[in-house]
């Protein structure tokens, strides 16, 4: 019979030893080494049984298929547009997959997507040498205009987005803030800018304090305390809204994380 | 001749310096740390994994690591010291990356790099250890995967006496024979990453100080690893 | 993302002049408040004087090295001043290893103005033998950490090391590094500089990296505590009118008055 030596939900190193038996099965994060089961990296320490997996607390993005990512468009090429992701890879979109539209050959590209243009993107492909294949097309997928863009650490956005969408959510009710996550750790917001303030604040706060319990309620708190004397525009239910909130749950088919 | 009493004061030839380590100290950097021994200070921040230039030099089967060793203008003993490479850097640079290798995989990450920049605000002898310890602390809080976290020590020989954790006087004692030895060593799987030696030592002492020098590591890997995990301790 | 990278986005500085327009800067502040001043001296050891400052989570560390050198063949009673900015890779994303380029030259140029044009240090007192020997006051700014406001940190970190500097053991031809001796330089003033910048119609001081994604022009001034002003720096793509200038002086002068306080006594 093995040995564990950590419990669920405890901060892990790399070349830290989690468990002494083979009859632990070593999850995502974790590599066996004989009897003992390693983490392979900083993370949360999640036990299921005898399963043992890192929820990582760091590292850049990695691109995956389907993904919703905010990329900003660098160059204008013949068939497409290459963007920047925030991540060691960039992404290329092809006319086909930037718009219905019929394009002749040497137009213009600009018209649509012009350089620095930030757009919600999907991962439809990623190659072996880890070029991503984005797609305009699909729900919330759209070129963003005003506001501002953030960039937080992408791990997290889980925990920002909440279960079932929940956190992210409650921030945009309490402030009236339009806001869209994008996997790769950029965050796009549009809202008075006081609102904005406290937006940002409240996504921070998730930033620093994921691992630990009670969250929900801290933010709650945070937002109800820093909103307070400052008006909330009405939540407009547009159609793009409605689309928006279809583009969240369908982030949150990606989420493992429970809420604490 | 004999080495007595140590020039510092330090009672045992095993002992370290005093040690303090951080990590997260950076907020640009994808991760970062901190490792300070007697008065050697290493900062090390991790850029990475990010798209390499120039982009002759990427590598389509994996992403590679690079390391640069740096010493402020006015982290010496003597001088100031012109910014700027010279051959010991490169060389420390390199030593370094074959050091942190052997922990890592980049193989998911091609024509990528993973930048780590170490630089030192004051030197007192073992700077490229300290760089090394500190190194291990901001890749690991970089997010990057890591076998083992890389302890490093200088240990050594001076006249009759094998001894851990030179400083500087140490090094540059004259009254008799005295060996640099900076290594670098994986706790969990027992292997020596870097292995240096500058002066003069017979092949038992080389292994006794070997031996030293994996021992003292451990107190060294409890720094690194509580300055990873306080990090993450309370609430903000 | 290199958001650094983007010079002046279009949208960005629109949708930050609307939150200026309403007094608030996207982190909260108001336009004129600085974040979070602190100064620390005698941070590294082997520097014959040092000082660490943060700015919000902007870092900069400086050592003050002295040496013994020949003086300029044109100037042999005056000692030597040199201003150094390295901006170090690992402060920032955007900074590569090599040799300075504009963005590092220009840092150190005006700090280097500030402190020489106000008279801070009296280099004839750093002769020691008229055409022979003098002292050399190497002054090397380090970024540990960028986020915004390099210029006012180095300045500040630069006069804060001087005031922490003590002179090296000399016996007349060799210097002892090891010894340090009670002598302190010779400063007759004390410069701070303020660097305001113009959006719009707006005046802020002390942006982060995303605001200096947007402005339009900017202005830096290197104040003595009589209010004299003994450098400047104008920078930017646009220009600037004359009762623009007047107003940021102003500013400046005001926001330089609560710096000069975080310097602290000897």
């Amino acid at each position: 019979m093995g040995n564990m030596h950590t419990k669920d939900r405890d901060i892990v190193v790399p070349g830290e030893i989690l468990a002494e038996g083979m009859e632990f099965i070593p999850g995502t994060g974790t590599y066996r080494d004989g009897e003992k089961i390693i983490a392979q990296m900083i993370g949360l320490a999640s036990v299921n049984g005898k399963v043992l997996k890192l929820i990582p607390l760091a590292g850049r993005y990695v691109p995956k298929v389907d993904d919703i990512i905010i990329g900003r468009v660098t160059e204008i090429l013949f068939s497409g547009w290459m963007l920047e992701t925030n991540c060691a890879y960039r992404a290329m979109l092809s006319l086909k997959e930037g718009t219905t539209d019929f394009v002749e050959r040497g137009a213009n590209l600009t018209q649509y997507f012009n350089l620095g243009d930030y757009l919600v993107t999907r991962i439809v492909n990623v190659t072996s040498q880890k070029l991503l294949d984005i797609s305009m097309k699909g729900p919330g997928l759209r070129k963003l205009r005003g506001g501002q863009i953030i960039s937080m650490n992408n791990n997290k956005v889980p925990r920002v987005i909440g279960k079932k969408g929940s956190m992210i959510a409650m921030i945009k009710q309490a402030t009236g803030c339009q806001i869209t996550v994008g996997q790769n750790g950029l965050v796009w917001l549009q809202g008075p800018p006081k609102n904005e303030v406290v937006a940002i604040q409240a996504i921070r706060m998730i930033e620093e304090n994921s691992h630990l319990s009670g969250l929900t309620e801290k933010v709650k708190g945070f937002l109800e305390e820093k909103m307070k004397g400052l008006p909330v525009p009405e939540f407009r239910q547009e159609r793009q809204d409605t689309r928006k909130d279809q583009l969240v749950e369908f982030q949150m088919e990606r989420v493992n994380n429970d809420d604490i | 001749m004999t080495y007595d009493k140590r020039f510092d004061g330090r009672k045992s030839f095993d002992e370290l310096r005093p040690m303090e380590a951080k990590a997260g100290i950076i907020k640009s950097a994808d991760g970062s740390g901190y490792f300070k021994i007697g008065k050697t200070e290493a900062i090390a921040a991790v850029y990475g994994p990010r798209e390499l230039h120039p982009r002759f030099m990427q590598d389509p089967s994996t992403g590679i690591l690079r390391c640069h060793y740096n010493m402020m203008p006015f982290s010496g003993s003597g001088d100031r010291i012109r910014p700027g490479g010279n051959r010991r850097s490169k060389e420390i640079s390199m030593v370094m990356e074959k050091a942190l290798i052997p922990v890592l995989d980049l193989k998911e990450f091609p024509n990528a790099v993973v930048d780590v920049f170490v630089e030192y605000p004051q030197t007192d002898a073992g700077s490229r250890c300290a760089g090394i310890t500190a190194a291990s602390i901001a890749l690991a809080d970089a997010g990057i995967v890591m076998k083992d976290l890389v302890c490093a020590v200088a240990v050594g020989r001076v006249a009759d006496k094998v001894l851990a954790d030179l400083n500087y006087d140490e090094e540059a004692y004259e009254d008799g024979p005295v060996a640099d030895i900076p290594i670098a060593y994986l706790p969990n799987s027992k292997q020596i990453t870097l292995l240096q030696m500058d002066g003069q030592i017979t092949k038992p002492m080389l292994i006794d100080a070997l031996k030293m020098g994996m021992k003292v590591c451990d107190k060294i890997k409890e720094l690194q690893v509580k300055a990873l995990k306080d990090k993450y301790g309370e609430a903000q | 993302m290199n958001v650094e990278s983007i010079k002046m986005n279009p949208e960005l500085r629109q949708h930050l002049i609307k939150s200026l327009d309403q007094g608030v800067r996207f982190d909260g502040r108001k336009l004129e408040q600085y974040r979070q001043v602190t100064v620390e001296t005698g941070v590294t050891r082997n520097a014959e004087g040092s000082s660490r400052v943060k700015i919000g989570d902007t870092e900069v560390i400086c050592g003050v090295k002295m040496g013994v050198e020949k003086p300029y063949p044109d100037t042999p009673e005056n000692g030597n001043l040199a201003v150094n900015v390295e901006l170090l890779p690992l402060s920032n994303a955007r900074f590569e290893s090599g040799p300075p380029g504009i963005e590092a030259v220009e840092l150190a140029r005006v700090v280097d103005r500030g402190i020489r044009e106000s008279g801070a240090i009296d280099t004839k007192k750093l002769c020691i033998s008229t055409a022979e020997k003098v002292w050399s006051v190497f002054i090397d700014i380090c970024t540990i950490n960028d986020d915004g406001n390099l210029q006012d940190a180095s300045a500040l970190a630069a006069i804060a090391a001087l005031k922490d500097t003590r002179y090296p053991a000399y016996d007349g031809i060799e210097i002892n590094y090891k010894e340090r001796t009670d002598e302190r330089l010779p400063l007759k003033a004390e410069p701070i500089e303020v660097t305001v910048y113009r959006i719009g119609n707006h005046l802020i001081v002390d942006p982060t990296l995303q605001e200096l994604q947007c402005f339009d022009a900017r202005l830096t001034t290197a104040f003595t505590a009589d209010a004299t002003i003994c450098a400047m720096q104008k920078g930017g793509e646009e220009g600037l009118t004359l009762e623009e200038i007047e107003k940021m002086i102003d500013l400046a002068e005001e926001k330089a008055g609560e710096i000069r306080s975080k310097l602290g006594g000897d």
